[in-house]
């Protein structure tokens, strides 16, 4: 049994320390809002927040998490930059199928509370990692920068 | 997906004769749009939860037909007989009804139809998405049923009201009678479903649209910005388990033996099986309580594989073959006098080589399958809901209508979930059958990893074109030769007696000639590879459109004439939406006008597929030695524009997937029957620095809608390739780009 903070509540898991906070997510707690895309860190659709920090919840092992704060895209609804970029990926239309959009929100949220005006070669180095078949680039970075403007 | 065969043909309407001797209370009315007339679809047991609520006869839902259900509070939902797995279905196949109905938009939801005969595509006879033809083949049948259920409502009011139903008037989910009287659609929804279903109804005239052509947000947007979409992947169930697939490292190979005893050995694994794998092979399963344990299980199998009656291709191999094969004569699929080619003045002679390419959707594959003896209930993001239903009966064992296939939201697809195989439902469904065998009974979700899906095939085809074109000394074209070689995608299937003509897969061909006026003698050599093959967004228009816009612009530039003038004699005046769309783009482009900055340069195409015509004019330029492609402008002609906002999305997706195809590592290649890519490390696809800026631009039409969900893909890596031609006189002439060998 592990313990695990996530979305400021201490957690109880019950699986091998070496499991990825990814399927202690998925399939222990049924938080299936983070997505599995490639298991390897390289797409980011599993993109969560450890100490705030935007981190690849595949590759990163539930031991490496204990006495850290994980924040999932479950709580962005109640985080304030989280919401404001939620509300801005719903007035941009930015989801097709939506698989990775946890992840790409979990990113961009990350991004502006790091970086309240990012230009656009700070969105590029941000959002490299988080692969959209379906192509809502465009429509993500200008949801970014009309977040940006509302949290200025 | 491309079926020509099927339009029109309508070859498995609902059988009246059969629905009618169905007892009255097990009816659906539902009405729709084939043989012209009122169709009443039937019930089929267990096979949909509209079917069931109306069985029930719940009081409080309105059912008057298989696609429509209006609750008290005034919300209407509607069945979406497709897939959704982008393109945005769930919100455009409801702004058709909602329209006719004169529904409040706030009001309305949407849910996705189960494998049921009433969610059969009114063209295609089956039920499917595909060919972008949601929206074509739906959009009367949709806006029917909207007019129908408008009218029962007014009907129930009229009566409650004793006034004339012509008296009555409706607006946003309300109906208003002659003396100012007012009821909601909700609050008559069940006295109006006792009411028959009119035959006749009268639609609106499109001067009337108020929601169908205005940009409107995706009804989904916001579950799917807040993680709160369940996609199939996400299916959680009382007693679920979940299954990881060692498949043969071979297409078609099997397992010699295997060691399941390390495997057993870790934690939350229940059962290490043997199974049976797509194209006659056989593969161990690993099922356990989680993705994690199932597939740590899998890593620590020994298994030793018997590949021997397997062939094993190699690429570079392959491609040897392919060219050389190209330089001889195929079956002929298009005849014409090329008499003129051996003394043509002037000649482009080219190859063009494209490789094999997964489609990766962000959701990886997965399947559930609740397996009992007498039924079975399957959780798919499925495209083939009719083909997949009658696969996992056959494997089961049991009938169709002892199976339930539920549509799950699924993270993308481009054609890798329309199997004519079935090949992941069957393996689920085989799956299932092991488990039970093994004593064990529920739920079984089998997952597939990246690696699973880069390395699983299904691939667009790998072909080599071999092009021949002479010219006369103005660059007039005088006779084309042109060869393709490569695997035909519906050969082996069901869909072969129909699409496969002459030895010659239509899906091959399709997009060559038209509509230039060329002499063209098209011959294709279809081979057989040990390589699954599929459709892949767009089909054959993939590089079929690659080879004939940049030809095209190549014939230009040895004309001395600008490659849209020459685009423009070349194209037949009885192709005007090719006009449109390229003039569109050229205006809106400002080419020709606009000056570009230092080492910039246009390029141009245009291409027709699935009945919708794009043109793009792209800005690029050489960084670094690498082609990088700075602005889109298109200009779509896909008819009367049901969601402006959706037709924006599905051509910038569509581009982005065509760049992806230009960039260096995106493709598939085996070695002695390997493949050897296995994740985004090495299959490269496009992320947010590639992504140009895109101003899409769309024809007004009255016409009747065409699709939009692949026609933005084919002439975005010509036109690319255009542009940097202009600026390196260098033709690339294969996929990915390779500029410095080029």
């Amino acid at each position: 049994m592990v313990t695990l903070n996530i979305n400021g509540h201490d957690t109880q898991v019950d699986a091998d320390p070496s499991t990825p906070i990814l399927w202690a997510l998925r399939d222990n707690l049924n938080m299936t809002g983070t997505k599995f895309g490639c298991g390897a860190a390289l797409c980011g659709a599993c993109t969560v927040h450890l100490n705030g920090q935007p981190t690849r919840s595949c590759v990163t092992p539930i031991s490496a998490a204990i006495g850290q704060k994980i924040t999932t895209i479950e709580a962005m609804e109640s985080d304030k930059v989280g919401k404001v970029v939620q509300d801005a990926w719903v007035k941009h239309d930015v989801p097709q199928c939506g698989y990775c959009q946890s992840g790409q929100v979990m990113s961009a949220t990350a991004l502006l509370k790091s970086n309240k005006n990012p230009s656009d070669a700070d969105i590029d180095s941000a959002m490299s990692g988080n692969i959209c078949r379906c192509g809502t680039y465009q429509r993500i970075r200008a949801a970014i920068k009309d977040a940006s403007k509302a949290i200025a | 997906m491309r079926i020509e065969w099927m339009n029109g043909v309508n070859a498995t309407v609902p059988d009246l004769a059969v629905a009618q001797d169905i007892s009255r209370r097990n009816f659906m009315k539902v009405s729709g749009v084939l043989g012209g007339g009122l169709v009443l679809g039937f019930f089929i047991p267990g096979a949909n939860k509209f079917a069931n609520a109306q069985a029930a006869k719940a009081p409080t839902i309105y059912a008057p037909n298989a696609f429509l259900r209006i609750a008290p509070d005034n919300t209407v939902t509607v069945a979406v007989n497709r897939l959704e797995f982008g393109q945005g279905v769930n919100t455009s196949l409801p702004m058709l009804i909602a329209e006719e109905l004169d529904a409040d938009w706030s009001q309305v939801r949407s849910e996705l139809a189960p494998a049921a005969d009433a969610y059969k595509d009114p063209a295609f006879g089956i039920q499917i998405t595909g060919g972008s033809g949601s929206i074509k083949h739906s959009y009367m049948q949709y806006r029917e049923i909207g007019a129908r259920a408008r009218a029962m409502l007014v009907s129930a009011a009229a009566q409650q009201w004793g006034v004339p139903s012509e008296k009555c008037k409706t607006a946003k989910g309300m109906i208003t009678g002659p003396s100012g009287q007012k009821l909601s659609y909700g609050s008559v929804a069940d006295a109006a479903m006792k009411l028959p279903v009119p035959e006749k109804v009268t639609l609106k005239d499109p001067k009337q649209f108020h929601i169908i052509g205005k940009p409107t947000p995706r009804l989904d947007a916001r579950v799917k910005s807040t993680g709160k979409q369940q996609f199939g992947i996400d299916n959680h169930m009382a007693g679920m388990k979940v299954a990881v697939v060692a498949r043969p490292t071979v297409f078609g190979a099997k397992v010699a033996k295997f060691d399941a005893s390390k495997a057993k050995a870790i934690k939350g694994v229940i059962d290490v099986l043997e199974v049976p794998t797509d194209r006659g092979g056989s593969g161990v399963v690993v099922i356990a309580t989680g993705y994690w344990p199932a597939k740590q299980g899998r890593d620590a199998l020994l298994i030793e594989w018997d590949s021997s009656a397997a062939e094993k291709v190699s690429s570079d191999l392959q491609l040897v073959d392919y060219k050389e094969l190209a330089r001889q004569p195929g079956t002929v699929a298009k005849d014409a006098d090329i008499s003129k080619l051996a003394s043509a003045p002037k000649k482009i002679t080219a190859d063009y080589e494209f490789p094999y390419l997964a489609h990766a959707p962000m959701e990886p594959l997965n399947c559930v399958v609740d397996l009992k003896t007498d039924g079975c209930t399957v959780w798919a993001g499925s495209q083939f809901q009719t083909i997949d239903q009658g696969a996992i009966a056959r494997t089961a064992g049991l009938k169709p209508e002892q199976v339930t296939l539920h549509t799950m939201m699924a993270g993308g697809g481009f054609g890798r979930r329309a199997v004519p195989t079935s090949d992941y439902i069957v393996e689920a469904v085989n799956v299932a059958k092991a488990y039970m065998a093994s004593g064990k009974s529920g739920p079984v979700k089998v997952m597939w990893s990246r690696e699973d899906d880069i390395k699983g095939g299904y691939y667009r085809p790998a072909y080599v074109h071999r092009a021949e074109i002479g010219l006369d000394e103005k660059g007039n074209i005088l006779a084309w030769n042109h060869t393709i070689v490569g695997q035909s995608i519906l050969t082996g299937t069901p869909f072969e007696s129909m699409l496969v003509k002459n030895g010659i897969d239509s899906t091959t061909i399709e997009g060559m000639g038209e509509p230039y006026r060329v002499s063209m003698k098209l011959s294709v050599h279809n081979t057989k590879q040990n390589v699954p093959v599929l459709w892949w967004r767009s089909v054959g228009s993939t590089h079929n459109a690659f080879v004939m816009e940049t030809l095209i612009d190549e014939a230009a530039q040895v004309a001395g004439i600008d490659p849209v003038a020459y685009r423009k004699q070349l194209i037949g005046k009885d192709h005007p939406r090719h006009f449109a769309a390229l003039d569109l783009a050229v205006e809106k482009s400002g080419y020709g006008k606009k000056a570009l900055p230092a080492g910039h340069a246009w390029g141009v195409a245009v291409h027709e597929s699935f009945d919708t015509v794009v043109a793009y004019v792209v800005e690029a330029s050489v960084e670094n030695g690498v082609p990088k492609l700075h602005r889109v402008t298109g200009g779509v002609n896909c008819n009367r524009a049901i969601n402006p906002m959706s037709i924006e999305a599905q051509a910038q997706g569509a581009i982005l997937m065509g760049l992806g195809m230009t960039l260096p590592g995106a493709a598939i290649t085996l070695k002695n029957g390997v493949v050897e890519q296995q994740n985004f490390s090495d299959y490269t696809v496009a992320r947010m620095p590639d992504m140009p800026t895109v101003e899409i631009h769309i024809v007004p039409s009255d016409d009747a809608p065409t699709g939009m969900g692949e026609p933005g893909l084919p002439p975005l890596a010509p036109a690319f390739a255009n542009a940097i031609a202009k600026l390196t006189g260098k033709r690339l002439r294969k996929l990915p780009f390779d500029l410095a060998n080029a």
